[in-house]
């Protein structure tokens, strides 16, 4: 994989230096936050929050182009559309706990559907649409390096500062309950985090990409684990090699990254699995 | 019943139903320290929502139920709740020192790692259920009892006076659920213990009173349930329990 056909080009190339490290920083929360995400078995949460994401980011392109509110950040956009879609699932799992599926699907497909109408009402953008679904690595620049890194470490703070109570959440939350931790806070918190990982790894690998991105890792880590501290180092360490090694084989061929990410990623989830089964 | 001087459990009048299905009507019930009661009855009459209901997670339609004298939410740092382990995640990446450190939350620093005295805490609460050597397995590879008991650790971990749990025995093989019984008689020392069952075959030996669940519920205590009465009841196969005259679907008659 580090073969002279990426090395070259690496040590020539910002782009792709800064698309190596995005890999590898992006590979802090999603490690972190994707363990939480496999062992609470809220992947179709994240896909849900993913999804509305295109809402986020269609809106802050139409109102950037048409109205001319250059201030706005996609980044932004996209931060906005996820935490409502957190707190909107995260409110009615809380209440109507047997409706929850349904307004899963809802927020997914409603939030898609908001994103592509804004997009084609925005002239000339089109082009943007694939990068949002498909990711695109190597348009990361600094300013979003700095903002990964810092998502990076506010995830490691809190997980450390409250490790304890969201892992008795995630385990048995009636119990974490009588035991008198507010066991709601800690859902909203997760589903937060979730939010945030979903919008930085969208730049990597992508809208439709993102829940493989963020689970498989973990769930290969589970497999390969007994504890959540490991699970959760081993997630991230898989996570930054998988980004590289999709980032270093699909460049010689000019492949589109993500797509070779997931690839290996989901080849490596599907080994274990089998392995793990014997 | 209700002549028990601060009981540490009681109900007064006590209504529930789920979506105005009655489930438990009037119950009347107080548990003195120290005893060791079996909560016995059909199922889906109500053993579990007893339980509930005395841990604050569910309400009384009418009537009240206290724990030491307060309200359950109030009390709840003094009960140990153990649940049944198999809605647990059997993958779950967690030793069995972690779970039982779960039960320690509540006592110490909330923020950032156990410390060392939540550490020693859970190490002594294994080793009362025999586990010390288990300590750092997988709480995944367990066998059920180990994990019933690993679940018993956790609630002792927080220090509780009284002790509720909900169908141990399920799924146990009966020379476990023996050793398992005897655990509970040691522990019963110094905590008061509730424990919903599905069968009577242990009752016998161990429990100090039977609480039946119809409708309405019942308490007898161990001198009116001898060994020749428990024998008569349940004695030809003690796993199954006979619906007859003293705990019928339709209440209780006696």
């Amino acid at each position: 994989m580090l073969t002279p056909a990426f090395l070259g080009p690496l040590a020539a190339h910002a782009f792709l230096q800064y698309a190596l490290l995005g890999g590898i920083l992006v590979a802090i929360p999603c490690g972190l936050v994707g363990s939480y995400v496999v062992i609470r078995r809220i992947s179709y949460i994240a896909g849900a929050i993913s999804h509305s994401v295109l809402a986020g980011l269609g809106l802050v392109q139409y109102l950037r182009v048409v109205h001319g509110v250059t201030w706005l950040s996609p980044l932004g956009g996209a931060a906005v559309a996820a935490l409502v879609s957190a707190l909107v699932i995260g409110w009615v799992s809380l209440k109507l706990k047997q409706r929850e599926d349904t307004v899963i699907g809802a927020v997914w497909a409603v939030g898609m559907a908001a994103g592509i109408v804004l997009i084609s009402l925005t002239p000339g953008y089109a082009a943007d649409l694939m990068s949002y679904l498909f990711g695109n690595i190597l348009m990361l620049t600094p300013r979003d390096l700095i903002l990964i890194g810092a998502l990076g470490v506010a995830v490691v703070t809190v997980v450390t500062l409250f490790h304890k109570q969201l892992l008795a959440v995630c385990f048995d939350d009636e119990f974490a309950s009588l035991r008198g931790v507010r066991t709601a806070r800690y859902h909203f918190l997760l589903l937060g985090l979730t939010a945030l990982t979903v919008v930085v790894l969208v730049s990597v690998v992508g809208i439709i990409m993102v829940i493989a991105l963020l689970t498989l890792p973990a769930a290969t880590a589970n497999h390969l684990t007994r504890r959540l501290s490991h699970m959760m180092i081993v997630a991230a360490l898989l996570c930054a090699g998988l980004t590289a090694a999709g980032l270093a084989l699909s460049y010689g061929p000019d492949l589109p990254a993500g797509a070779v990410t997931i690839l290996l990623t989901g080849a490596l989830y599907f080994a274990t699995a089998l392995i793990k089964k014997r | 019943m209700n002549t028990v001087t601060n009981p540490v459990l009681a109900c007064h009048n006590l209504d529930f139903g789920y979506d105005g299905r009655p489930v438990l009507k009037d119950v009347n019930l107080a548990i003195p320290a120290g005893d060791f009661v079996s909560v016995v009855g059909p199922n889906g009459s109500g053993k579990t929502t007893l339980l509930k209901l005395a841990l604050g997670l569910l309400h009384p339609t009418a009537g009240e139920v206290t724990v030491f004298g307060e309200k359950p939410e109030r009390a709840r740092h003094r009960i140990g709740y153990v649940p049944q382990h198999a809605h647990l995640d059997p993958l779950f990446p967690v030793s069995a020192l972690d779970v039982v450190l779960m039960g320690r939350l509540g006592l110490g620093a909330p923020l950032g790692p156990w410390r060392g005295r939540d550490r020693d805490a859970a190490r002594v609460a294994l080793a009362e259920v025999g586990l010390s050597e288990h300590a750092d397995r997988h709480f995944a590879a367990l066998s059920g009892g180990q994990k019933q008991r690993t679940l018993i650790a956790r609630s002792l971990a927080g220090e509780p006076e009284l002790l509720l749990l909900d169908e141990p025995t399920a799924g146990l093989d009966a020379h476990v659920e023996e050793g398992f019984f005897r655990l509970l008689e040691e522990l019963n020392r110094r905590l008061t213990i509730v424990m919903v069952s599905h069968d009577l075959g242990f009752v016998a030996g161990v429990v100090k009173s039977v609480i039946c669940v119809g409708q309405k519920v019942v308490v007898h205590p161990t001198s009116a349930i001898t060994g020749q009465v428990i024998a008569d009841l349940y004695g030809a196969d003690m796993r199954m329990i006979r619906h007859d005259h003293r705990c019928s679907e339709e209440g209780h008659q006696c």
